[in-house]
Parts: structure tokens; C-alpha cells; sequence
């Protein structure tokens, strides 16, 4: 029998005595997680600026494109990036598999169609009076882009977010290109993977517990931040 | 501002961040290989069996090793299965495996090279400790048997009870399974296809897990059996002891830089680390480090190991069983299969 409160004590205090293989993990699923992010706005946002702001044939289509793609299995995924960057695959001469750039690489894919969705809505949500207002006071298509982007930063903020989300608590991508090779790649989720298969089960809960608190606390800011908005909005409105 | 003008202003916003992503995808790829080649010490990439690597063995290993050589050893522990795969892909430098058929055709397809016998040790049935099947002190064969006569005197039949979990993975133990059940009589496609069967698809810690939820029975190795019960982890009971079907040999590959099937090179496979590494499992230090690991803790060696013996030919039995459940054409590794460094099998 599996002794659970044991287990979660044992955690804890492997967690506050800041035992090094875990804070290592946590690390390297912050970091990853977080250049993925980076990446993935990066090329996301000149999408969703696109989706957004012109019109153009095909729209609809690529939209629904981004969209479905939202929920792809992460190790399907994993699965075709591993073909990709395997030595027999057509990437392989880059060496890239099992290294955490494959790692970054992949799960900036992964929350790529998350992060224009939810960009392009932002954006989309922007009054387009504010485009028109801008230019008509002499700014340049781009100046006026710029100023609805400015207006949409918080949906643009908000998709970073979910995607950091989706990123860090993901698996199969992590686990297929990354090799949950122990202090280089393994990231809080293969490690409880590998810890639980492994029979360290403390260790699985202490990291179980550390990506909970993660991703909880993320979503909290997220929905305090929503709020005081709210709030704000609320307090400038006319009565 | 003329339209023109205006147009060029237009694509530049989203221009420039597209620049700027593809830039930074370069820089993560060109840093991660720039590190790779120039910073970080050489990298030997093994892949292995689960046992070597859930025992904890192997991370002792790697320690000891990384401590005394500039190589840094990153392991991958999935199975058997797809360590060969691994191999045939130039994807892993090492592999640790404990299936000897399936060696066997790996050294003949000319995938690995150098193959060294470095440990043994023994499957074993284990199951509840009530033992429902009443298979205790039988031999494997029998207790397989008895194993399916029970499953087929189950009331239920709909596939909710299983008595048996397998591994399921291509793993070295489940090859072993499937010649078991192949040696007790059984046609294994239609073992595993019996409702009380499960195919558990994973590694063998998880599938004792699954099999002790189950309350069934599963052929494990004895090194990971004997963690997860000293642990508290699983209440299985191993039921059937050491013989001569039930050896289980390790031996370790290294993987042939050259692609037998259309004779291209993987450069980056650390051919030279991997032969160094190999040398460094089968020297008397190590083998008396495999003999020792564990004895503490768990009352027994959880592998035993195979070099001396094999080299001094002794007369324990075991050293027999060994030949004949892992030696091609009378040797660990044929001469046509082994390449550079003789010393290896001197």
C-alpha cells in the first residue's frame, strides 16, 4: 500500500530543504518553458497581427487552421518532431534530438496555435476606430498598428500566459524529442513520470506539488489581474 | 506620404518581428550546437534497459564514471525495444539491452558491434501473496500453465478481471515472456488476446504497480521486483525461484557508426567513448561494484556478474545456461561482429 500522507510530508520537506535535483528540474521547466514562450510570441504575434488586422483570401481558413491545432496531442507531436530530429530523419544532421533545444524548439510549436488564437481575438476585439482615429491623426499604417496592438496587449499578455501554461505542463513533446535524461532534459512533468515508474514516489509528489503550485499561481494572477481590470473598467465608466 | 511608401511602412511591422523570430529560432539551435560541440564535454548517449536504470544502478555508474573522464553520459531509459531502435537510428551511442534473440539479429543486420556479456540475473513470476493460481514452487512452465488453466476457470470472462499483466513494450522482459509462453506450449498471440490478459504497454516498474492494483500475477526482473517490494511500493510476492529459463543477460552494444543498409555515416555517433565506456563495465572494479550493489539494502545482489566467469569458464551451471541462452556461434560476439579494439576480448 502506498503510504500517501507519508509521501506528501516527505515532499515537503524535500521541497523546503531545497534538495538540488528538484529545484534543477524545476529550473529547467521554467526555462524551457519560458524561451518557448518567447519564441512562440515571437512568431506569433506578426501571425495574429495579420489574422487580425487584414483582410485577406483564406482567412477564415487559416484561423480555423490555428484553432484546431489548439488541441493536438502533445505526443503526437512529440512523435513527429522525434522523426524530424532523429539521426535517420530529415533534420538529423543538426544533432537536435534528446537536447533541450529540441526541447524549446518543440513546445514553442506546441503553443504556437494557443498563442494566435488567442492574440488574434485580442486583437480582432480592438475598436477598429482606434486604427482609423490613429491614422486619421497622420500615423502610418504601421504606427497604427502598433497603437491597436498597445490597445490588445493584455489579451497578447493573456495568450503568453495560457501558453506558458500548456508549455510546462505538457509531456509527450518533453518526453519524445527530450529523452528525460536526468540533470539535462528531464523537466517536472517526465520526471514525475520517470519517479513514479522508478518507485520514487516522494520525489514524484514533490514534483507534482511544485508544478501544481505553478500553474495554479499563474492562473490566479491571471484571473486577480482580470478582475482589478474589471474593477478599473468599472470605476471609469460613465454612470 | 505616398501610397507606396505607405505599403513599404505596412509590411514592416510584422516584417520585423518575423525576422526577429526566425533570429531567435536560429540562435536556439545554433546555441544548443554551439554547446554541444564546443562547450559541454563529450556527450555518450546510452540507451537502456529499465532495470539497469530504475535500480538506481546506472546512475551510480555514471557518477563513478563522469568523476574519472571528461564525458558526460546522458541516459535514456526505455526498454529494450527501443534502445535497438535507437541504435538503428544513430540516435544513442550505447545500448544496454537483455534480450538475446533480438541481439542476435541486431549484430547480424550489422547495426552493433562490439557486444560484451557484463551481468546476469534471474526473471521471476511474481504475483499476490495468497497466490490464487497456487503456482509457489512450481517451475516456470507449470506455473504458466496452471497461470492460464485458472485464467480460464474465471467466472469472468469480459475482460474486467486480468490475472496476468505483460509488459507489452518489446521490452527484454517481454521477449522473455513470449518465449515462455511459447516454451510452456502456448501460441502467444492467442495468450495475450485471453481476457484475463492485460498488456500493461509500459515500463516494468509501472507494470508491477498495475499488477499489484490488479491483483495479478507478471514476470519481472528481480532487480526492480525487489525495489519496489523492499519499498513498500507493491505487496507482490515472488513465487518462483532461479532457474535456467527464467536467466536473464545483460550485455552491452556499441552502435556501429557506419549504416549497414546504405553504408552512410553518423559522424556524430562517440564511437570512441562508447568502446571506452563498455571497457570500463566489464573491468574487475566495476563487476565487483554490480556484484555489491544493492546487497545491503535488499539482502542479495540485484545483478551478478558475468565476466569472470565467463572468462574462467567455471563449473557453476549458470556459466552454461549463460552459453546456450546467450552466446552466437559459441561466443559472446562472434569476430565478424566486433571491430577495432581485440583487447575487448582478450
Amino acid at each position: 500500500m502506498v503510504d500517501i500522507l507519508g509521501g506528501i510530508i516527505k515532499a515537503l520537506q524535500m521541497i523546503l530543504s531545497g534538495d538540488p535535483v528538484l529545484y534543477g528540474i524545476l529550473y529547467r521547466s521554467l526555462f524551457f518553458s519560458g524561451i518557448a514562450v518567447i519564441l512562440a510570441t515571437l512568431w506569433g504575434t506578426p501571425i495574429a497581427m495579420l489574422l487580425g488586422l487584414k483582410d485577406f483570401r483564406g482567412k477564415t481558413l487559416v484561423k480555423t487552421f490555428f484553432n484546431s491545432l489548439i488541441g493536438v496531442p502533445t505526443v503526437v507531436l512529440g512523435l513527429v518532431l522525434f522523426l524530424i530530429f532523429s539521426k535517420g530523419g530529415p533534420l538529423g544532421s543538426l544533432g537536435l534530438l534528446y537536447t533541450p533545444g529540441a526541447i524549446i524548439l518543440g513546445e514553442a510549436i506546441l503553443v504556437t496555435p494557443i498563442l494566435v488564437s488567442i492574440a488574434t481575438t485580442a486583437i480582432e476585439a480592438v475598436d477598429p476606430e482606434i486604427m482609423n482615429l490613429s491614422k486619421t491623426l497622420g500615423a502610418s499604417e504601421s504606427q497604427a498598428s502598433l497603437a491597436v496592438l498597445k490597445e490588445a496587449v493584455n489579451g497578447v499578455l493573456l495568450s503568453n500566459i495560457a501558453s506558458f501554461n500548456r508549455a510546462i505542463a505538457e509531456l509527450g513533446v518533453a518526453l519524445l524529442v527530450g529523452g528525460n535524461i536526468a540533470g539535462l532534459t528531464d523537466v517536472l512533468t517526465t520526471a514525475i513520470s520517470r519517479y513514479t515508474a522508478r518507485g520514487d514516489l516522494d520525489l514524484a509528489i514533490a514534483l507534482g506539488i511544485m508544478l501544481m503550485v505553478f500553474v495554479f499561481g499563474i492562473n490566479m494572477i491571471v484571473i486577480a489581474a482580470r478582475k482589478a481590470k474589471f474593477l478599473l473598467t468599472l470605476g471609469r465608466s460613465p454612470q | 506620404m505616398n501610397g507606396d511608401a505607405q505599403r513599404v511602412f505596412e509590411m514592416q511591422i510584422w516584417q520585423k518581428l518575423l525576422i526577429a523570430a526566425v533570429l531567435a529560432t536560429v540562435v536556439v539551435v545554433a546555441g544548443t550546437l554551439v554547446y554541444f560541440n564546443y562547450f559541454a564535454k563529450r556527450r555518450l548517449l546510452i540507451s537502456t534497459t529499465t532495470s539497469l536504470y530504475d535500480t538506481g544502478l546506472l546512475d551510480e555508474l555514471e557518477t563513478d564514471y563522469e568523476a574519472t573522464h571528461n564525458v558526460d553520459i546522458n541516459i535514456i531509459s526505455a526498454g529494450t525495444g527501443i534502445a535497438i531502435q535507437h541504435a538503428e537510428n544513430g540516435d544513442a551511442d550505447v545500448i544496454l539491452v537483455h534480450a538475446p534473440s533480438v541481439e542476435k539479429t541486431f549484430l547480424e543486420e550489422g547495426y552493433g558491434v562490439n557486444r560484451k556479456i557484463i551481468a546476469y540475473n534471474f526473471f521471476t513470476i511474481v504475483g499476490p501473496s495468497d497466490d490464487p493460481a497456487e503456482i509457489e514452487g512450481k517451475t516456470a512452465k507449470d506455473a504458466l500453465k496452471t497461470i492460464f488453466a485458472y485464467g480460464e476457470s474465471l467466472a469472468d470472462q469480459s475482460g474486467q478481471t486480468k490475472i496476468w499483466v505483460s509488459r507489452g513494450d518489446k521490452s527484454g522482459t517481454h521477449t522473455k515472456e513470449q518465449s515462455l509462453w511459447k516454451a510452456a506450449g502456448y501460441n502467444y498471440t492467442l495468450v495475450s488476446a485471453e481476457p484475463w490478459y492485460a498488456d500493461a504497454g509500459s515500463g516494468m516498474g509501472d507494470t508491477l504497480n498495475i499488477a499489484d492494483q490488479k491483483s495479478a500475477y507478471t514476470l519481472s526482473d528481480i532487480g526492480t521486483y525487489l525495489k519496489f517490494s523492499k519499498d513498500g511500493t507493491i505487496s507482490l510476492v515472488a513465487h518462483i525461484s532461479q532457474e535456467e529459463s527464467l536467466l536473464n543477460v545483460y550485455s552491452a552494444m556499441a552502435v556501429n557508426r557506419t549504416v549497414p543498409a546504405n553504408q552512410t555515416l553518423h559522424e556524430q555517433i562517440n564511437y570512441a567513448d562508447a568502446v571506452d565506456f563498455i571497457k570500463y563495465l566489464v573491468s574487475d572494479e566495476t563487476q565487483q561494484f554490480i556484484e555489491n550493489y544493492g546487497k545491503t539494502t535488499y539482502g542479495q545482489s540485484l545483478f551478478y556478474p558475468a565476466v569472470q566467469p565467463l572468462k574462467d569458464d567455471a563449473p557453476q551451471p549458470v556459466v552454461g545456461w549463460i552459453k546456450t541462452a546467450a552466446f552466437f556461434e559459441g561466443s559472446e560476439c562472434p569476430p565478424q561482429y566486433r571491430s577495432d579494439y581485440p583487447e575487448l576480448y582478450s
